[in-house]
């Protein structure tokens, strides 16, 4: 018992202090592409080229990132020969519409907080049910680390439930495969209305590496009504965190 | 004793496709059975049907743990072939994968079922003889079932309580004991191996990373070798040492988590709090190495990506000082308390001859008794001639998996402190040329939950005509449904914690 609570002791107070205080990503992190500000190079399109998922467009003589299909995985900035287009340490990624995830600006996307009838039902106690459609497990794992004393999801009033009867909300990873879609729609179905889908990661928004795999539906798509996208590959815990706490009005 | 007509060749080696000799298959069942008598483990077994004829081409690979090389035995079959399964249980599912890839029958396979409950990749075939214009429905085969009175059956997912994923349990129940569990898997088929051929693609590496996404670089590495011997190319000492520090980052975070979890399903908080904690912690050093907390484009053929630099070497060694400090601590409380280890000891246990049989590999192997560990027995880059003794218990249960994860813990930490102290001068990357055309070749890399085994052929334009990916959860799924034999069904988290397979590495 005394060993315990001298451990105890040792390991200190962990919690962090999220949203007040910014966190202290590391110097490395990639988060969200910044956009060359002029017209690129006529013929050039190295970072179209090199993009592992097809994630990079042109409009204007200018890249169109969709963070939806982006891996953050800095081959574009790395193949620009202008050296203007860089992935930066803004975790700010997460949006409510599958539009907004298109990044062409330099701007974080949007989160349109909920309606006020939906925010007086969940704005204080959400409680998800998540199911991994075919992922990685890295998503689940991140997602796992929310739970953490470090992120303490619960302070949020945010807790992840075993049956989808105690959900008010479903949170799917994975690109959908065609042997989990049947579980998929099933969960949804057993889910109480009104009830709230997040997707997080590159694979559930939209397929993620495995996409043009014929054993995938591409991400959940049309499948159900997403009220939230959370990108990366897998999503930093943070991006995770501020993408639900906006989408609840918690965060301006 | 060594079968004629069977090619030894060492990690990294390649053979000339032409120079495999086509054994018939009584001399390659003679040959496989022969070196699985000495000692060896079957590390791959596939078919390929990329030869244009109407017979496929099938191919074993044999780790010789003693001899620290791989032997290849190469077959051709048809519509039909023997199952060398009840002479070789290790080859049960290999032999139940390629029946359902390609339609062929495995004759007198004991428990011949669907793995993954995908179209077989030959139009109009199927081993099953289920309809091959539709997707097979997922989870439909006869299960195993003990019937009586008094036997019940719990069936559990594919959806499951806790953020995990997905998977089907069935579970042969006579009160609280359990007699039999059957676990499903294939809910997390992405089509991996058939999205390789014809590689490699630009998404091929990240599809290498997300294999089994815990194991990112440890897949990744076993991909970096397997170009690297077909195209010929070295990697610097630096990348060697950056690719096996960022591998045990992986190692630590992994094995961190699961003592967590473990002490979290015996009821013991405060380890499971620390450990759910120091998980991150490991997670954000691969994050400062190479800006992923998964390792993402740290591992690259010709070395890695990126380097680290003096300042960052600083940084992490001195972080990692306070974060060891604090998993010592949380570590050797949970193993102080006698009432975890109550609840660990003797629960969920293999015997060696079963791990033996099932060819099992890594940490679950380690505590059998069994000595197995690629860094020992095939060691490559920074990993030659680091080993001469591996942790290696020997009750194969629960106490024993946690035991080596906590003693490859100690080593990993102190791995990683001398090597990033002495990085090696030089450059960290330089690229491979193009894969060669058609040749074979294999990499073995242990990965934090053991053997990973890529195996890849390539073409005439030195593209891949097949690429076999092996995680090591695929040996390892089989021990796990052993641990519940005459265990109460509610050890069965405590259980799956002490393995913690991964679902998506071997559905791939």
């Amino acid at each position: 018992m005394l060993k315990i609570i001298r451990e105890r002791w040792r390991q200190g107070y962990r919690t962090g202090k999220f949203p007040k205080i910014e966190p202290v990503l590391a110097e490395r992190f990639r988060g969200l592409p910044q956009l060359p500000t002029s017209a690129c190079p006529e013929n050039c399109r190295a970072c179209q080229d090199v993009c592992p998922t097809d994630a990079i467009t042109f409009e204007e003589g200018r890249p169109v990132i969709d963070l939806g299909r982006c891996l953050f995985c800095d081959d574009c900035a790395r193949a620009c020969p202008e050296k203007t287009l860089s992935l930066t340490g803004n975790y700010h990624l997460a949006a409510s519409s599958r539009e907004n995830l298109l990044q062409k600006t330099n701007e974080a996307p949007k989160i349109a907080a909920l309606n006020a009838h939906m925010r007086s039902l969940f704005g204080r106690s959400l409680k998800l049910r998540q199911v991994s459609t075919g992922g990685c497990n890295a998503c689940e794992a991140d997602l796992n680390v929310l739970a953490t004393l470090v992120f303490d999801l619960g302070r949020f009033g945010i807790q992840f439930v075993a049956s989808p009867r105690h959900a008010d909300g479903l949170l799917v990873t994975g690109p959908v495969t065609e042997n989990m879609k049947g579980a998929l729609l099933d969960t949804y179905a057993a889910l109480a209305e009104p009830k709230l889908v997040i997707a997080a990661g590159a694979c559930a928004i939209n397929g993620g590496p495995f996409i043009g795999s014929p054993e995938i539906h591409q991400g959940i798509g049309d499948l159900i009504p997403v009220d939230l996208y959370i990108p990366g590959c897998p999503p930093h815990p943070y991006t995770s965190l501020d993408g639900m706490l906006r989408l609840l009005g918690r965060l301006k | 004793m060594m079968p004629a007509n069977c090619l030894t060749f060492r990690p990294g080696e390649t053979l000339k496709l032409a120079d495999i000799p086509t054994l018939s298959y009584a001399d390659y069942a003679q040959g496989l059975l022969d070196l699985v008598a000495a000692g060896g483990r079957v590390s791959a077994c596939f078919a390929d049907s990329a030869n244009g004829s109407a017979k496929l081409d099938l191919y074993t690979l044999i780790a010789r743990d003693r001899q620290g090389d791989l032997a290849l035995l190469k077959s051709a079959i048809g519509e039909n072939f023997p199952s060398l399964t009840p002479e070789c249980p290790q080859l049960h599912l290999f032999e139940r994968e390629i029946a359902e890839q390609f339609g062929v029958v495995a004759e007198g396979h004991p428990w011949f079922k669907p793995v993954r409950f995908h179209q077989s990749w030959r139009r109009g075939k199927d081993a099953w003889g289920r309809p091959t214009d539709r997707h097979p429905l997922v989870g439909e085969m006869d299960f195993y079932r003990i019937a009586g009175d008094e036997v019940h059956e719990v069936a559990v997912g594919p959806v499951h309580a806790g953020v995990i994923e997905p998977g089907h349990f069935r579970f042969q129940c006579h009160g609280e004991e359990v007699m039999h569990l059957e676990i499903s898997l294939g809910y997390q088929h992405r089509g991996l191996e058939r999205l390789l051929i014809g590689g490699p693609h630009k998404a091929t590496p990240f599809q290498m990373e997300t294999a089994a996404g815990d194991t990112s670089t440890g897949h990744m590495t076993a991909y970096c070798r397997v170009i690297e011997a077909l195209a010929g190319a070295e990697v610097p000492p630096r990348g060697e040492v950056l690719r096996s520090v960022g591998q045990e980052f992986e190692r630590l975070a992994n094995h961190v988590g699961d003592l967590g979890a473990i002490a979290g399903d015996v009821g013991f908080l405060p380890t499971s709090a620390y450990c759910g904690r120091l998980r991150g912690d490991y997670l954000n050093f691969s994050s400062e190495l190479c800006g992923n907390r998964f390792g993402r484009s740290l591992v690259r053929p010709g070395g890695t990506l990126i380097d680290c630099d003096r300042e960052l070497t600083d940084l992490i060694l001195k972080r990692l000082e306070s974060v060891a400090y604090n998993t010592r601590g949380a570590i050797e409380l949970m193993f102080d308390t006698p009432s975890v280890l109550g609840r660990m000891e003797g629960v969920g246990l293999v015997s060696v001859e079963a791990a033996e049989q099932f060819g099992m590999v890594g940490v679950a192997a380690r505590a059998c008794g069994l000595r197995r560990d690629i860094r020992l027995t095939h060691p490559r880059g920074a990993w030659r001639n680091a080993f001469d003794t591996i942790p290696q218990e020997t009750d194969g249960d629960v106490n024993a998996r946690a035991q080596i994860r906590r003693r490859e813990l100690y080593t990993a930490l102190s791995w990683i402190t001398k090597h990033l102290k002495n990085l090696p001068e030089g450059p960290h990357h330089i690229p491979p040329g193009k894969p060669g055309a058609d040749l074979f070749t294999a990499a073995l890399v242990e990965g934090w939950r053991g053997e990973i085994a890529h195996v890849a052929l390539t073409d005439g334009e030195g593209r891949f005509r097949r690429y076999k990916i092996v995680d090591p959860s695929f040996h390892n799924w089989s021990g796990l449904a052993m641990t519940l034999r005459n265990e109460q069904i509610s050890d069965f988290p405590l259980c799956n914690k002490s393995f913690n397979l991964s679902y998506c590495g071997f559905d791939l």
